[in-house]
This record gives structure tokens, sequence and C-alpha cells, in this order.
């Protein structure tokens, strides 16, 4: 304890006004997510009334009951699982096929190919060209979805810097000694060295495709066709719910408490993916970002 | 090796020597070009010919003549945008929205990392960096629905405190002063942790040995953040100011055109959601319109980051290139 015996008044002040201000930004953050979890949870009627403070107020999961019975959100679940599945695929191969050539000193006009990229993250042809060029080239179909955003640029840089960063010059040398091209190289040697960046690219993509709304809107039309995000759009900030879902309640004020506590329900099921990947990967992200954006 | 002919002069010898080293290269690592080539197919394909594709903003964009065949009709598109009455609301929230969301939102991350920084207790630090980034993996329409729900003014959460102590409830997405406020508190709740992490790893960069100098020293805690600490986030600090700066004119399209409605217009309608709706969501899309406003956004962007990043080269020696 000799090191706390050596603090002065002044710093031990300090360590305390600094817990107090962490703890607040904890319960800043916390409060509204502990809230929306127990609104899901609690009976209608406590919710509309204000009763819910803190913890669930007339346990009921009714609001998870009505869920199962739309129709939208299931084959919105599907469709998000399929474009997040073969999206984030096509995502993760361009973006190593990408990054590795650019991490490589051998790779002649590297630089030039990285103006060529990092360009377009500061200038773009806009949305109405973009929208003419998707449409014209995959009318309203699920490739609209999967191969128009199948890079990010950002993910490039941060996994080329992984690489540059990670794969000693060394190993490519004694690789290419022993008869190994750059395929091999990369299939047996990058690859498995670099599985904390594959696990952070592969989670920013999945997040992305997951929370995608905007190109399902612009370029979908048949609603068979619908991610989550877009039957969500409908429930949570339109406010259209079918009426088919509430069938057996007559009451209108009933209804409409019940359209309430649907929407918590539905913010907490559609989150509830992303939520259970995310402690998997968080520690590997930390790093992941650490490396990518400090030496870039 | 064998091409090596008789040069003419030191000129061309030189040249005939570059064109066969990269002969050399291509032939040695073929297999990297090869690999790019995907990729770059790719960013030729949807980031450059859209590029191409905003010509349209200085024609009259038919749809059976296409982006080539119509009409050129010169800066007339860019003009009706500068004289029409909304140009400068537009423009004017935009820069307002913008403003307020780095105003508000630069600072507390930094905060927020140095408190991490300076917390003894790892168990506790572990638990708040976990919770404090989740928000950031909501879905922008879920925050939204999360937005609504809190702030409606029957039921809304936020509302039944304020009249819980007292006060009266607040029908805050219908009152266009509002609308700034609600846009960017609710953008700081859910980034206020992930924009940490890379002052975070800014501050583990610092070297321990000016610490220990310090110390030794007897600064105290607050002397070693003034003078040690925030030094060395600084080049970092710079650099996001100028990202964002760079996107002073692309304010969170998607959150807010969810969070619009009639009422709140007046204070949310900025450049991007008024592409979107005269380009995409009008009975008569007005391509060419549309395309012209978005390029004068990205043109003056990019003129604003070059100059910022001018700006900050020279006063601060940190900049992005």
């Amino acid at each position: 304890m000799l090191v706390k015996s050596k603090e002065s008044k002044g710093d031990r002040i300090f360590r305390i006004v600094n817990f107090i201000l962490l703890t607040l930004f904890f319960l800043a953050v916390l409060y509204p997510i502990l809230y929306v979890v127990s609104a899901s949870f609690s009976s209608a009627e406590a919710v509309i009334s204000g009763k819910v403070f803190l913890w669930p107020v007339g346990f009921t999961l009714k609001g998870y009951q009505t869920i199962l019975q739309h129709h939208g959100v299931w084959t919105g679940y599907a469709n998000s699982i399929f474009y997040a599945g073969v999206g984030t695929s096509i995502n993760v191969v361009f973006t190593i096929l990408a990054a590795y050539p650019l991490s490589r000193k051998s790779f002649r006009f590297r630089n030039f190919f990285m103006f060529v990229l990092t360009f377009t993250m500061i200038f773009s042809g806009g949305l109405i060209p973009t929208y003419l060029l998707v449409t014209k080239l995959f009318h309203h179909t699920r490739w609209a979805l999967l191969i128009p955003g199948a890079l990010s640029v950002y993910n490039v840089i941060i996994t080329r810097t992984f690489f540059q960063n990670s794969i000693p010059e060394e190993i490519l040398e004694s690789a290419q000694l022993d008869g190994c091209n750059d395929f091999q190289f990369v299939w047996r040697i990058v690859l498995p060295l670099s599985k904390s960046i594959i696990a952070v690219i592969t989670l920013f993509y999945v997040v992305g495709h997951w929370n995608e709304y905007f190109s399902a809107m612009l370029y979908l039309k048949d609603t068979k066709l619908y991610p989550l995000q877009l039957v969500l759009r409908q429930i949570l900030v339109e406010n259209q719910t079918d009426e088919s879902m509430f069938t057996d309640i007559e009451n209108m004020i009933e209804k409409q408490n019940l359209q309430e506590l649907l929407k918590y329900a539905l913010m907490i099921v559609s989150s509830i993916p992303v939520l259970i990947i995310y402690p998997f990967v968080q520690k590997h992200f930390v790093k992941g970002v650490m490396v990518g954006s400090l030496k870039g | 090796m064998n091409q090596h002919i008789v040069p003419f002069s030191q000129g061309s010898k030189k040249k005939q020597l570059y064109l066969n080293k990269i002969f050399m290269s291509f032939k040695s690592s073929w297999q990297l070009y090869v690999m790019f080539l995907l990729p770059l197919m790719y960013i030729l394909i949807f980031k450059y010919y859209p590029m191409l594709g905003t010509q349209i903003a200085f024609k009259d964009y038919k749809l059976s003549k296409g982006i080539w065949g119509s009409e050129w009709v010169g800066l007339d598109h860019f003009l009706r945008f500068f004289k029409s009455y909304q140009f400068n609301r537009v423009v004017f929230n935009t820069l307002r929205l913008s403003l307020y969301a780095i105003i508000a939102g630069f600072p507390l991350p930094i905060i927020l990392a140095i408190s991490l920084n300076y917390t003894r207790k790892k168990t506790y630090k572990k638990l708040v960096q976990m919770v404090t980034y989740m928000p950031h993996f909501i879905s922008v329409v879920v925050m939204v629905g999360i937005i609504l729900q809190f702030l409606n003014p029957r039921y809304g959460m936020v509302n039944a405190l304020i009249v819980a102590l007292g006060g009266q409830g607040i029908d805050f997405m219908g009152k266009p002063g509002l609308f700034g406020s609600v846009y960017v508190w609710s953008g700081v709740w859910q980034n206020l942790g992930y924009g940490s992490i890379i002052y975070l790893a800014a501050l583990a960069g610092v070297s321990p040995e000016l610490h220990e100098a310090a110390i030794m020293d007897g600064a105290s805690l607050i002397k070693r953040i003034r003078h040690i600490d925030i030094p060395g986030i600084m080049p970092t600090a710079i650099i996001l100011l100028i990202m964002r700066m760079g996107h002073i004119l692309d304010v969170g399209f998607q959150k807010i055109l969810l969070l619009q409605n009639p009422m709140n217009l007046r204070t949310s309608e900025t450049i991007a959601t008024y592409v979107y709706k005269v380009g995409l969501q009008a009975g008569r899309p007005d391509f060419g319109y549309a395309t012209a406003i978005g390029l004068s956004k990205s043109v003056i962007s990019l003129v604003i980051l070059i100059l910022v990043n001018r700006f900050a080269k020279r006063y601060s020696e940190t900049s992005l290139w």
C-alpha cells in the first residue's frame, strides 16, 4: 500500500470526483437501456401510466406473444439473417482481397491505389447517380442489398494496417523461400494470424447489414424481401401495425396500449442478435480499432 | 533481361529500365494484382462510375435518353437551387445541426476516456466500457423508435419524469425549436462510449516515462492530465475534428429522415433529406435538380476539408495529408 500513502490530498479528491463522474456517465447510458428492457416485460397499463421506473411492473410476456403472431417480423428476421450472412461473407472476402495486396511493399502503385480507395471516403457520386446505377443493374432484387456495399474502405484500411503491423516480413520471406506463393501465403499464414481483425471487420459488417434500412427502402419493392429494419420502421416510426395482430382484442384502448408495449418488445427482439455477438467480439474490436486507427 | 537493346540516350535508357522493373514486379507478384482485381472493379463501378453520373446535374435528365444521352442545360439546376426559398433554410439547418453535434459530441468522449484511464478498479472500468459501447450497435430505426417512445407527449418516460418532478409535459417532436437538441443529445448518448475507444488507445500510447518523470517531480494527477495526457491525445483529436469538418454538410441523414414530421420540418429539413425528397420521394422525381443539390454539397464539403486541413497543418502540425 505504499503507492496509496504517497497520494496527495488533491489526488485523492481527484480520484473521488473521477469516480463520481464515471458513475454518472455509466448511469446515464445504462438507465434508458434498463428502462426499455423493463418496459417490454411490464403490463401495458403500467407502462402507459408511467409506473415503470426501474424494474418491470406487472410482469407479462404479452408484448413478445404479440410479436410471435406477426408475419412481417418473422419474414423480416429471416431476410435480415440472409442479408447479414451472405452480405458479410462477400464483404470479408473483398476486404481481405483488397487489404492484403495493399499491405505489401512489392505491390507497385499501392500508394496510388490507396488514394483511389480513400478518395471515395471524402467524395462520392451522391444519392441519385448511385440509385440510378443500382436499380439499373439489380432491378429491385436481393442483389441490390448485397453487392453495392461489398466493401467498406474504412475496414480495408484497418485490415491493411493490421497486416502491415502484425505479419512480420521475415515470415513472408521464409515462406517464399519454401516456394509458397501469395495465394497460399494468405490462406495458410495471414488468415490464421489475423483472427482478431477478421472478427472485428466481420462484426462491423454484420452489424451494418443487420441495421441497414435505407438501401432496403430505396431498392426493394416486394415486401417479401424486406429486412427486419424496414418492418420495424413501419411499426416503430410510422405507427402502422397490422390490424390482424390484435384480432382477439375488442377494446380500442386495450389495442392501443398493447401497441405501445409491442414496440418495447420489438426493440429488444430486433437487437438480440447483435447483443449476443457483441460480448464475444468486444475485446477484439477494441484492439482492432486501436491498431487500425493509431498507426493508419 | 535480354530485352536490353542499346539505348539511344540516357532518357530512354532510364525509361527502359523503369519499364523493365515494372514488368519484373508484375511477373514476380502477379498474384497480388489478381487478388486486387475484384475489389478494384467494385470501386470503379460502384464508387467512380456514379461520380461520372453526376453529369446529370448539368443535364435535363430524361429516363428514355439515359445519363449520357440527355441534353445539357448548363448551370440551370444549380441556379434554381441557389434562388429557391428552400436554399437558406436547408443550408442553415444543416450547418446548425452539424455544428451543434460537433460542439456537444466532441469533448465528452475525451472526458470519458480520461476518466476511464484513471479508474483503478479494473472490473468497474470493464463494466462501464461494456455498457457505454453498447448503444452504438443499436440500429437507427430502433434508436428513433426509442426516442419517439421516450418523448411521447402522453406516456413517454421523459414526460412522466418531468411531470413527476412537478413540471409540465412537453411535446418534443412537435416543437421545431427542440429538434436540434433531440437529435444531438440522443446521438451523444448513443456514441459517447464508442467514441472514447480511440482516445483510450491514444492515451495508452502516451509514453509512460513522461508520467514517471512527472511523478518524480511531484506533479498532481490533474497536472499530469493537463500537461501530458491532453497534449498526447491532441493529434488524434485534431484528425477526428478535421474529418468531422469534412462531413459538416452531411449530418446523420437516415436518423433525421426518420425523426422528421410535418411539425418540425422547419428546423429538420437538411440538404441530404431535401435531395432525397426532391429526387426519390416526389411524385415526379427531378433527378437532375436533386443531383445538382447533392453535388454542390459534396464540392463544398471537399473544399471545407481541404481548408481545415491546411489550417490545421499550419497551426498544429497535424493534418490528414
